[in-house]
């Protein structure tokens, strides 16, 4: 069992405690849960426990099989023609040349991809299919595999046949869907969590893209050893993210207004090693705008906060939990919803613990090294000429927004205080493609819109700028 | 080199980005004259600086903080920024094209490289993907580049000197597609990274010097290039799926518009400016309004290639 890796890359097999995001049926649903020998995930009717998932490799796919003890998770063969050869050679790369050459064969013949069949002689009027209900129950009672299923119903099918090789396929994964569904267990990082919300719960993120994302971090520099300050009303992306970026070294502060920090569940769903964990620091913006001589008193008076704030849910030991969601009507929510904890797992770690004097102490003198806000509920001018003074000299930062007018004001004051320069407001475009043989073009669905950034250096404020007012 | 100047990361923490960090002898410092007017200079004290402001001494920079506004005999000003990956991709000499911000950042992140990473690249090209490779799998992970072209890998090689990253980055000259990477990675790669005028000779290799999962990514202009690629990745990766992304940059300006509407009728005249504009005076005067806009550049990138990304493919 690989417990918590110091090195968070190093993760590719899964642990006890471990968590995971559940791809299922290519996407159709996405769950992210926290492994243990109790979890049970709700797949199509049947319940299926998550511990066969322990201990295997990112990657893997699960299908789930009828087991005397009822409905198990089990890895699906890669390749069903394949199947055989395969064995257990895990990364062997005989075999996987083996495979190539099989699958070579393949290639070739998509290649050709003469199409002799077409639709004109199909009729849809719903007696092509000769199995029942329950005929489909009782092989399952039988012990039919999925796979077998959907062979049998294929052989019953009247029109299939007739079907062109596309629509074939269109079946097949349709009826794979539903009689032999898909479990591929991914590792949860940041592109995949990214991903997973902003496909089925955008507004909990900000409706922030992986591509916008992706530049916020690359814009503000996130490099190992740097104290990156973070105002995040994204649900902790944004600060996981950087934390998986600086991998045990330098700090993200995550900063707030007012009395309660924001919301950091989704810092939980990466597997950030304990080292990283505490790199997470949070701290109050009051507290990092009081002149240094000052805040000494502040933190005092402010001990029993600390305390208190141990207990909220990102810094509480949380033993388990699965943030799962539903999906009726195939609409599929991500949510978090504490399940019981059967089993005291592993002890989950603290990520947020509150910023102590000596490491504030320590970034007021040097500055921070970058400032990243993702915060679209707060008014962008005013919270960066508060915190940008925070900033070293010659440090770069990135702003995002869903609206362009908030990043135009701010760009427009920072440029007349003379307080940044490079100053740009960029929006990303995303486009994905189709690629197959002579069927190549962009994908017919697209986000239209991934957000804006604002970016640009802090330079040394000259003892005559003066800063725009309002 | 001199082992004690600022370089583009932080190896030493006590050299990172910070209010005291000063200009030193040897630095590798960005000279901003304008959004699309930079250049990097290594600091040498008896060295001057010469562009269309002036003339300016490099003596005069020193112990001054990165960031600052530096004048010239003339009177003109430039500023001294610190390097990091971003602003070295805007300056470095083109030996080749090149990636830019807007591919690097989304290959960093959708490779998920992370520090502690070993990277594999080729073609090595100018180096400005490298540079951000590198960052990203800093402090510990290392990105091994190769390009068969000896003299490119040599001025990589420079440059990785000159921003530092030398223990990061090891450039290799090998032909890549003609014999894959060296077999010493064999199953050890986190990610590999291919801008090749045929990827698809590289694949088969690339396969093999992945972990398990481990992810690849191939950069190419031309669709041509994708479908071939996309045919031989069927064969051992998963997840395949090619993207573009590019980025639309805004200007922005605060323009004096006229006001049409009729003075006098005070109905709905609602306006904070000219309200103010006619607080001491009894009649309302038609005023301009002042506002903050925004709006698409007129010209960009339309195009700088395919990214093909894919999964290596888990046998049980
Ligand atoms: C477009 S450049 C790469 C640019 C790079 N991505 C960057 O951002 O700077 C392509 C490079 O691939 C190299 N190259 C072409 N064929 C190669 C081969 N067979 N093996 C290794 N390198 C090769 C070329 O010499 C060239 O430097």
């Amino acid at each position: 069992m690989r417990e918590s890796n110091s090195n968070s890359n190093s993760g590719r097999v899964t642990w006890e405690g471990c968590s995971v995001l559940l791809d299922i049926n290519d996407g159709d649903r996405l769950v992210f849960a926290r492994l243990s020998p109790a979890a049970k995930l709700k797949i199509g009717n049947k319940n299926c426990s998550l511990q066969p998932l322990i201990g295997r490799a990112f990657g893997t796919v699960f299908q789930v099989d009828n087991a005397p003890e009822g409905p198990c998770l089990s890895p699906a063969q890669v390749n069903v023609n394949n199947a055989e050869e395969i064995g257990d050679g895990q990364g062997s790369h005989e075999l996987r040349d083996k495979v190539n050459v099989n699958n070579v064969e393949e290639v070739r013949d998509g290649e050709v991809n003469v199409e002799s069949r077409d639709n004109r002689a199909l009729v849809d009027n719903n007696t092509a299919q000769s199995l029942t209900g329950e005929d489909i129950e009782a092989m399952r009672r039988q012990g039919a595999r999925g796979n077998e299923i959907i062979e049998a119903l294929i052989a019953n099918s009247a029109t299939f046949e007739k079907k062109t090789s596309f629509s074939q396929e269109k079946y097949r994964l349709k009826k794979q869907k539903k009689y032999a569904p898909k479990v591929l267990m991914r590792r949860p990082v940041a592109r995949s969590i990214c991903e997973a919300y902003f496909k089925k719960y955008p507004s909990k993120i900000g409706f922030l893209r992986v591509d916008t994302l992706s530049l916020l971090l690359s814009m503000a520099n996130v490099s190992s050893s740097s104290d990156i300050l973070v105002v995040d009303t994204v649900g902790g992306l944004l600060t996981g993210a950087v934390a998986e970026r600086l991998g045990g070294t330098g700090f993200v502060c995550n900063s707030y207004f007012g009395q309660a920090p924001y919301s950091m569940d989704i810092v939980r769903i990466f597997n950030l090693s304990d080292e990283i964990c505490k790199r997470i620091l949070r701290s109050p913006i009051s507290d990092l705008l009081l002149p240094k001589e000052s805040s000494e008193q502040i933190l005092q008076h402010d001990v029993c906060n600390v305390e208190s704030q141990s207990n909220d849910e990102t810094s509480a030991s949380v033993s388990m939990v699965e943030i799962s969601h539903t999906s009726e009507n195939g609409i599929s929510d991500i949510g978090t919803e504490n399940t019981e904890p059967a089993l005291e797992v592993r002890k989950a770690p603290k990520a947020g613990e509150r910023a102590q004097k000596e490491v504030i102490d320590l970034w007021k003198e040097n500055g921070f090294s970058s400032l990243i806000v993702a915060a679209p509920e707060l008014d962008t001018w005013t919270l960066v000429k508060d915190l940008l003074p925070l900033l070293a000299n010659s440090a770069p930062f990135a702003i995002y927004h869903q609206y362009l007018q908030p990043l135009a004001t701010c760009m427009h004051n920072l440029q007349l205080g003379k307080m940044a320069i490079g100053l740009q407001i960029s929006e990303p475009w995303l486009r994905e493609y189709q690629v197959l043989p002579s069927r190549t073009h962009p994908c017919m669905q697209m986000s239209a819109f991934g957000g804006y950034i604002l970016s640009g250096t802090k330079i040394c404020s000259t003892a005559n700028s003066i800063a725009p007012t309002e | 080199m001199d082992l004690n100047t600022d370089k583009m990361l932080a190896s030493d923490p006590a050299r990172k980005f910070s209010f005291n960090r000063t200009i030193s002898n040897g630095d590798l410092v960005i000279v901003y004259e304008r959004h699309d007017n930079m250049k990097a200079v290594t600091v040498s004290e008896g060295s001057v600086l010469q562009n269309r402001f002036g003339v300016f001494k490099h003596s005069e920079w020193l112990g001054k903080p990165f960031g600052s506004k530096i004048f010239s005999n003339k009177g003109g000003f430039v500023y001294l920024l610190a390097p990091t990956p971003e602003l070295w991709t805007l300056v470095l000499s083109h030996r080749t094209q090149i990636l830019y911000i807007a591919d690097i950042s989304f290959v960093v992140m959708y490779l998920e490289i992370v520090p502690g990473c070993l990277v594999l690249e080729s073609g090595t090209g100018s180096g400005s993907l490298t540079t951000s490779l590198a960052r990203a799998v800093a402090p510990t992970g290392h990105v091994y580049t190769f390009d068969f072209h000896e003299q490119r890998a040599g001025s990589a090689r420079d440059d990785f000197e000159r921003t530092g990253l030398s223990s990061l980055v090891t450039v290799g000259v090998r032909d890549i597609q003609g014999e894959g990477f060296p077999d010493e990675f064999t199953g050890s790669a986190d990610a590999v990274f291919l801008d090749l005028p045929q990827p698809w000779l590289a694949i088969p290799s690339a396969a093999k010097m992945l972990k398990q999962d481990g992810t690849l990514c191939s950069f190419s202009p031309c669709i041509e290039q994708v479908q071939r690629s996309c045919e031989v990745l069927q064969i051992s990766f998963t997840d395949i799926r090619t993207f573009e992304v590019l980025l639309r940059t805004y200007e922005v300006r605060e323009e004096k518009l006229e006001s049409t509407q009729r003075n006098g009728d005070g109905s709905n005249d609602s306006l904070p400016c000219k309200r103010r504009q006619c607080s001491d005076g009894g009649n309302v005067i038609r005023s301009p309004i002042s506002s903050v806009m925004a709006r698409p550049c007129g010209e960009a990138r339309g195009h700088t290639g395919y990214l093909t990304f894919a999964r290596l493919r888990c046998l049980i």
